[in-house]
């Protein structure tokens, strides 16, 4: 019996054909076969180890603040050192660990749970991987050559123009964002193609599961939104580096020119990484709930309309910069709309819970942690809203309680519930429910611990990004609870890893489908095969595993011996066409090396534009070149 | 009247407690002194009971959903169907509508309580008796000035807000280098310095008191470094004290102090300090007319005692690294003087 015929029993056994698709998605060998990869478990994987990586790097950051900021007047870092490391902090959390780790979780299960072989463009897949993680490269090889950037996550002019910080680091910092837009561009490209051109046919829209609806808007404001950032950090850049007048006011340009830009951006950005993470509550929460979800056009209408009301809230970050009275009102009005699609959507999900069948696992602990984290977070949000109030807390540790309370309670809970939802299908093992339990509470804990003491320091007067602080300013005690917290949250990491290690090697075998889930992505073996299923699944309801198994229906008739997937339709997704992936190859990976030296040369030379751009339409004419003989089979 | 449950009530004293009591108050956004600051903290606290009570019966709902057993619906369909029954379902969604129809009039109404404060706080703009203040930030210290018509009653300081109280006192603010913000909060929010702009704010002082305020826009390596107080009096000692620093320096009445000020003028804290009525007029950093009446060293980074000064101009490097000041190679038969003068420019 193959893995497949659990699922769908009716499913013919044909190992010939198994055989021959296992044959036509095999990986590459060797090193070089390595770098060729283009299946999309194996670069969204890379995404997700990478990304964690940083979450240890920025974890490790945060430490070092904290502990500077333990007690009034420590002498552990200096002001250079400690600007330097909130600067790497935000940024690495924001850019190099949070979106792309949205991202990677998406092309790992986007094509699973749409029931198709592989994201769209799979090359363009890869070079977006390369390009991230030359960007992540590029930005910590100017930390360890003492090139920090110290001027904050959102780098304001003119603080970080040519004359207020010279020097290259800046110049890496902003470069760097290019890199990860780069990689975030093609990844949403190829994402809104996979879901709205391959799904499984009978999967129209009504049918996708949240988590797809949660990537399709998140996809589709990174391309809204970066286009902004990339803007915002080419007027820095090109002010620094050949002396344009775009921001810097010594030379007449305007520095709220970059604040407006920057926050057109930098507040969808929030949402790019927290809307994924509300994808991962709605399934966690119907799978362990057993039951289908209540008010799901209401959810899929509120967080599109989240992702269209994050671009008109961006002037709540400047209320300080004296705006007129007009423009405070609708942003207030703009930025408390938010709570009311967030509250739908928290509304529905206790709903489901309330009259499901919830199994306490520790998957839907984090749920519940979320739940209690996200609420306060986005309370204080409604505070942030109001103009009167964020001119006092503005830019003060309320602000930092805010803000983590929404992004580690929003994206960061969910998605470590969403590592022991998924885990089993990542590796084929289960984690491990017992020390789950415990890393949950750990983290739960240390992460309160940090962070509520905070509203209490901004209330009472402590800016943000200060390296030190006076005894007689009386912090000193919520200060030093705060680093303990961050050491307990430290600490829960620790068992997280322990756990991620341990079950890699001795979690109890999972099997399909051990969530009894509803979804698509559990049709498929644990751990999901190059091309993930035997037989394309075809979907006739919402939850397509919750039919009856004798009632569950499987393509047949596509090729088996090329990569050849099914192109549907927008709406109903009916079939459409056959289409064939390329195969694996190493172009992605020598043009984005190419582009890199075009993008990291033009930090020292602008001439590096030039001939980075030269090698780069090199590398794409043999990237693209046809292979003879021309039948698509052998491409 | 009805009292309040006793549990509320102690809830509510415990809540002031922790965020008015006890600790330093000088700087809070929740101890306010002023008109501006009163209301913005009435309105904080109405927003922190309106959604602490929402964040706690939201609390109990999700924690309600683990209960066991259920009597409201068929566990068994749920098994087989993953369905609860119709009724459960439709009477789950009208209170899902219910609630968001709720939180729209609650946030509706928390729009219009926030655009009235708003309003109110900016509604200054014909007082006959204000003052204005032109602060100037710079990295890392305030330059203030209050603005007169007539040039003679123009007065430079810096770091050290004197108000008159219940006077408004409207705050003007530039920058002379990077992005400042001037947030004292006892009084009022805060408001961005940006180089090329001018930003407006009012402050008023409802009692005498000592309020400090810090720079709450991140300025570079020492942000954490720039503090001013604004010290509010009765009007009539604000006047004297107003007479008071108009006056050029005061002549040095000892040979020590003479001294000390020929140190002053032949190094180089010629080049960035003024002291009106001698030939310094440097204008890099903060005017030292009346140093000696000031409270604090190097934008309140340390109090102002003649050890503190010493060190300070001996080594301004390790007391605030990164600042703009240059280590001048002042004799140590040149220190003592110097700072004796220093001091006596009350």
């Amino acid at each position: 019996m193959t893995a497949t015929q659990d699922i769908y029993p009716q499913t013919p056994t044909l190992d010939q054909d198994i055989q021959q698709l296992a044959q036509s998605w095999r990986h590459p060998r060797g090193i070089f076969g390595w770098l060729s990869y283009t299946t999309h478990q194996a670069i969204g994987m890379r995404y997700i180890v990478t990304a964690f990586v940083m979450l240890l790097a920025g974890g490790a950051e945060a430490l070092m603040m904290r502990t500077q900021l333990m007690h009034s007047n420590n002498g552990y870092l200096g002001p250079e050192r400690y600007n330097q490391i909130f600067t790497t902090h935000g940024t690495t959390m924001m850019f190099l660990f949070a979106v792309p780790m949205m991202e990677g979780m998406a092309i790992y299960l986007i094509p699973l749970m749409c029931g198709t072989r592989n994201v769209a463009f799979p090359r363009l897949n890869a070079f977006g991987y390369w390009m991230y993680l030359f960007g992540v490269l590029f930005l910590y090889w100017g930390v360890f050559t003492n090139a920090a950037p110290d001027v904050g996550w959102f780098a304001y002019p003119p603080l970080s123009g040519p004359q207020y910080t010279p020097g290259k680091s800046t110049d890496y910092w902003a470069q760097m964002i290019t890199f990860t837009e780069v990689s975030a561009l093609c990844v949403a490209a190829e994402l809104i193609a996979t879901i709205l051109k391959m799904r499984a046919p009978g999967m129209s829209l009504n049918r996708m599961p949240l988590y797809v609806w949660s990537i399709l808007t998140q996809s589709w404001m990174i391309i809204f939104a970066m286009p902004a950032i990339v803007l915002a950090s080419s007027y820095l850049l090109s002010d620094r580096t050949v002396a344009t007048q775009f921001v810097n006011p010594a030379e007449g340009g305007d520095p709220l020119l970059y604040q407006h830009i920057f926050w057109f951006f930098g507040h969808p950005e929030v949402y790019i990484i927290f809307i994924p993470a509300l994808g991962f509550v709605s399934s966690i929460v119907v799978a362990h709930a057993q039951r289908e979800l209540i008010g799901y056009t209401a959810m899929v209408l509120a967080q599109i309309a989240n992702g269209f009301i994050a671009f008109g809230l961006w002037v709540h970050h400047m209320f300080a910069t004296d705006l007129p009275q007009i423009g405070e009102a609708y942003f207030t009005a703009s930025s408390m709309m938010i709570a009311i699609t967030s509250g739908v959507q928290i509304f529905c999900w206790i709903a489901t819970l309330w009259s499901g069948k919830p199994r306490l696992t520790t998957a839907l602990l984090f749920v519940y942690g979320f739940i209690a984290i996200f609420v306060l977070g986005g309370l204080t949000g409604v505070i942030l809203a109001s103009v009167p109030l964020d001119l006092q807390v503005h830019d003060t540790f309320f602000v930092v309680a805010h803000f983590h309370y929404v992004l580690i309670g929003g994206a960061v809970f969910p998605l470590f519930g969403a590592f022991y939802h998924w885990f089993p299908k990542f590796t084929g093992r289960m984690m491990n429910e017992r020390l789950g339990r415990i890393n949950f509470w750990v983290l739960f804990a240390g992460f309160n611990l940090t962070f509520f003491p905070m509203h209490i320091l901004g209330l009472k007067g402590m800016p943000r990004r200060i390296y030190t602080y006076s005894p007689e300013m009386g912090w000193d005690q919520l200060n030093l609870l705060a680093t303990i917290g961050a050491y307990i949250i430290a600490f829960g990491g620790l068992l997280f890893l322990v756990n991620l290690f341990w079950s890699r090697k001795f979690g109890a075998i999972a099997g399909n489908n051990p969530w009894n889930a509803d979804s698509l992505e559990w049709a498929a073996a644990s751990p999901a095969p190059n091309y993930n299923f035997e037989y394309l699944p075809a979907v006739t309801s919402r939850y397509p595993l919750w039919v009856p198994a004798e009632e569950r229906t499987f393509v047949t008739g596509t090729r088996t011996d090329r990569r050849e997937v099914l192109v549907t339709t927008l709406m109903d997704a009916q079939p459409h066409h056959r289409y064939i992936l390329p195969r694996p190859s190493i172009w992605p990976l020598i043009a984005a090396i190419c582009v890199t030296v075009g993008f990291a040369g033009s930090v020292f030379n602008g001439w590096y534009i030039t001939w980075g751009t030269i090698i780069s339409a090199l590398a794409l004419i043999g990237w693209f070149w046809p292979k003879r003989p021309l039948d698509p089979a052998h491409d | 009247m009805k009292r309040a449950p006793t549990v509320t009530r102690f809830l509510a004293a415990a809540a002031q407690l922790v965020l008015t009591g006890c600790i330093y108050n000088k700087q809070s956004a929740v101890n306010p002194a002023g008109p501006q600051a009163g209301r913005i903290d009435t309105l904080w606290w109405s927003f922190f009971w309106l959604l602490g009570v929402i964040f706690i019966i939201v609390m109990i709902l999700t924690l309600l959903t683990l209960r066991r057993p259920r009597r409201d619906f068929d566990q068994q369909r749920i098994e087989t169907t993953h369905k609860a029954s119709e009724e459960t379902d439709s009477r789950l969604r009208r209170i899902i509508t219910g609630a968001t129809i709720l939180t729209i009039v609650i946030l509706f109404v928390l729009i219009v309580a926030s655009s009235v404060v708003g309003k109110q706080n900016s509604e200054f703009s014909t007082a006959p008796n204000q003052l204005t203040v032109q602060v100037t930030g710079n990295q890392w210290w305030w330059q203030i000035e209050y603005l007169n018509s007539d040039p003679s009653q123009v007065l430079v300081t810096a770091n050290e807000i004197h108000v008159p109280v219940g006077r408004p006192v409207q705050i003007r603010g530039l920058s002379n280098d990077v992005i400042h913000s001037f947030w004292v909060p006892n009084l009022n929010g805060k408001r961005d310095l940006i180089p090329s702009r001018v930003t407006t704010q009012w402050i008023q002082a409802d009692h005498a008191g000592e309020f400090r305020g810090q720079c709450a826009e991140f300025c570079g390596l020492q942000h954490a470094h720039m503090a001013v107080w604004v010290i509010a009096e009765p009007e009539d000692k604000f006047l004297a004290w107003y007479k008071a620093q108009l006056q050029p320096a005061a002549k040095p009445s000892t040979p020590e102090q003479q001294r000390g000020q020929q140190v002053f003028l032949n190094y180089e804290c010629v080049y960035c300090h003024a002291i009106q009525g001698t030939p310094a007029s440097g204008q890099n950093g903060p005017d030292l007319t009346h140093f000696g009446s000031r409270r604090g060293i190097a934008a309140n980074t340390l109090p102002n005692t003649t050890g503190n000064l010493a060190g300070w101009i001996l080594d301004p490097q390790s007391v605030k690294p990164g600042n703009h000041m240059a280590t001048v190679p002042v004799s140590s038969t040149d220190l003592h003087p110097l700072v004796e003068y220093l001091e006596s420019l009350k």
